[in-house]
């Protein structure tokens, strides 16, 4: 009986206030949208971060002909020094750091270059010679770089030992930054949801202030009074976090298969995402219109 | 059943206090006439009874209990034990008078088959039986006095609480109004009337009890409605 009658007195407050509940409506689902979207993001900074940390190497490249470095002085590498190298990249004092090592010969290197830039003219004038040949490391703890750099950087015959993970960062620094303004724009459509949630349930406990005075005088319960305004807000704010969910998915579902097709080594997160990121934005909604409305009803609607 | 002892109650500071140390005992069954010129505080009573406002001093005891102690989880259930009729009826205009009433058991939970067992009755009660499906702008002004009041005992409490319920109508109307509150009385409600219609309080014969700036200045057991002298009250008003 008196979920029935709660639920009726939800209903008829929605229908009276029904401009008011559609702007709630549009208001949270764009403000949960880029919520998601900050999530989202995020995730595929983690999703891009577990795919190419295991994979990004540290290149320790060995001087050829004309290379420039203080450590190349004596020309191109030996076959010594390569040895050497190699020895030490494989002592037992590295091995803590190092996980793999692979040799790339100049005809390899030629042929990763070329793959790379390929369509390119530059690639017809490249000649073997011209490239390096280098050791890929592979790290324990990708982190520690620097041990590498250290070790190797003034190693006779080493030109130079480059970090591919820093390219990664530079990438990674974007992500986040789109991911930041995301979530900027989040906080502030969110205070709009806020605020235009409590405006309509103050409008919706005036419009409706004659059923309240006379549930308070007959000694209805204060969750009874309070719990149709509470739910209408709730109740908006959650089809707001349903459109959001339906967004994002179509987003990930139509977006996320272009870019995969465009670049399939990137690693794209896909719908599965949604998963983690869908309740929240539902109990982010439900939350914030409640208390919202809540406090709202504690200011506008006497018990 | 409704004790006030020595309550004051001030709503601002730098005026007169509404109630000024009224002391009043109102027993179980009885049926007590308030009156008094507008501002002498027989509002202000009805609201410390329900607890509305606090009592700034002294204490307000409804069936035994103070009601400065009841927590404010607690008063929706004071406030089931009484009725409460005003002058402008209150009833919900897009509701029928079947469901006007219905909604004073709908919003403390009873259930769908106590509602329709009980409301015919209360509608008997108080004259308006075969009109369940009225929209209260059909009915006249007595009659929605009567939805207002069928509404007030629908959920049967000890006391009912009547602000001038005869202020906007009509003589002969009004005594209808008050030969169903007197039948109320008689099925041993307590009844406290807020008025200043001295024809009502002339014809009934029941204890009179006259507030005046605050304080009570006349408790007849079988009183009569006594002129107000207009030129000393006028002012406090």
């Amino acid at each position: 009986m008196r979920f029935a009658f709660v639920l009726g007195e939800i209903a008829s407050g929605m229908r009276r206030n029904l401009v008011m509940v559609v702007s709630v409506v549009l208001v949270t689902f764009i403000s949960l949208t880029f919520v998601g979207a900050a999530g989202l993001l995020q995730l595929q900074i983690n999703q891009m971060k577990g795919y190419w940390y295991d994979r990004v190497q540290v290149a320790v490249f060995l001087c050829v002909e004309n290379s420039t470095s203080e450590s190349c002085a004596s020309g191109p590498v030996t076959d010594e020094q390569r040895a050497a190298i190699e020895a030490k990249l494989k002592s037992p004092e590295l091995s803590a750091y190092v996980d793999t090592v692979e040799y790339e010969s100049q005809d390899q290197a030629l042929v990763h270059f070329r793959d790379q830039l390929a369509n390119s003219p530059i690639v017809e004038a490249v000649t073997a010679e011209q490239l390096p040949e280098s050791f890929r490391v592979g790290l324990v703890d990708p982190e520690k770089y620097e041990v590498i750099s250290e070790a190797f950087s003034s190693e006779p015959g080493v030109d130079i030992v480059s970090d591919q993970r820093e390219y990664l960062e530079e990438i990674f620094g974007y992500i986040n930054i789109a991911s930041l303004v995301a979530l900027g724009i989040a906080v502030v459509m969110s205070v709009g949801a806020i605020l235009l949630v409590a405006t309509t349930i103050r409008l919706s406990a005036f419009s409706r202030r004659r059923e309240t005075g006379i549930m308070r005088l007959v000694g209805a319960s204060k969750a009874i009074i309070q719990l149709p305004f509470v739910l209408e807000g709730v109740i908006a704010a959650i089809l707001g976090a349903a459109i959001a969910s339906g967004t994002l998915w179509a987003v990930l579902r139509y977006g996320g298969e272009w870019l995969s097709r465009e670049y399939p080594q990137m690693g794209f997160i896909s719908t599965q995402e949604l998963l983690l990121v869908v309740p929240a934005l539902f109990l982010l909604g439900a939350l914030l219109a409640g208390a919202s409305s809540l406090l709202t009803l504690r200011r506008y609607l006497k018990v | 059943m409704i004790r006030f002892e020595q309550v004051t109650k001030v709503y601002d500071q730098k005026s007169k206090p509404a109630l000024d140390s009224v002391s009043l005992d109102v027993d179980r069954g009885e049926f007590v006439f308030l009156v008094g010129a507008s501002g002498s505080g027989k509002s202000t009573f009805i609201r410390l009874v329900l607890k509305e406002d606090r009592a700034t001093r002294g204490g307000v005891y409804v069936a035994g209990q103070n009601v400065a102690n009841i927590p404010s989880w607690r008063v929706p259930k004071l406030r089931r034990g009484i009725g409460v009729v005003f002058q402008d009826f209150r009833l919900l205009p897009n509701k029928s008078v079947f469901a006007n009433v219905a909604f004073a058991m709908q919003v403390i939970g009873k259930s769908r088959a106590v509602i329709r067992e009980t409301i015919p009755e209360v509608l008997k009660t108080v004259g308006l039986e075969g009109k369940n499906n009225r929209m209260p702008h059909e009915l006249s002004g007595g009659e929605q006095q009567r939805v207002a009041i069928a509404r007030a005992i629908v959920n049967k409490p000890g006391i009912l609480l009547a602000d001038e319920p005869t202020g906007n109508l009509d003589p002969t109307t009004s005594m209808g109004i008050m030969k169903v509150l007197d039948k109320i009385n008689q099925n041993g409600t307590t009844v406290v009337m807020a008025t200043h219609d001295d024809d009502i309080v002339n014809t009934m014969r029941k204890r009179v009890v006259e507030l005046r700036d605050g304080s009570v200045v006349r408790d007849d057991a079988q009183g009569i409605y006594i002129g107000e002298p207009t030129t000393t009250t006028a002012a406090a008003g």
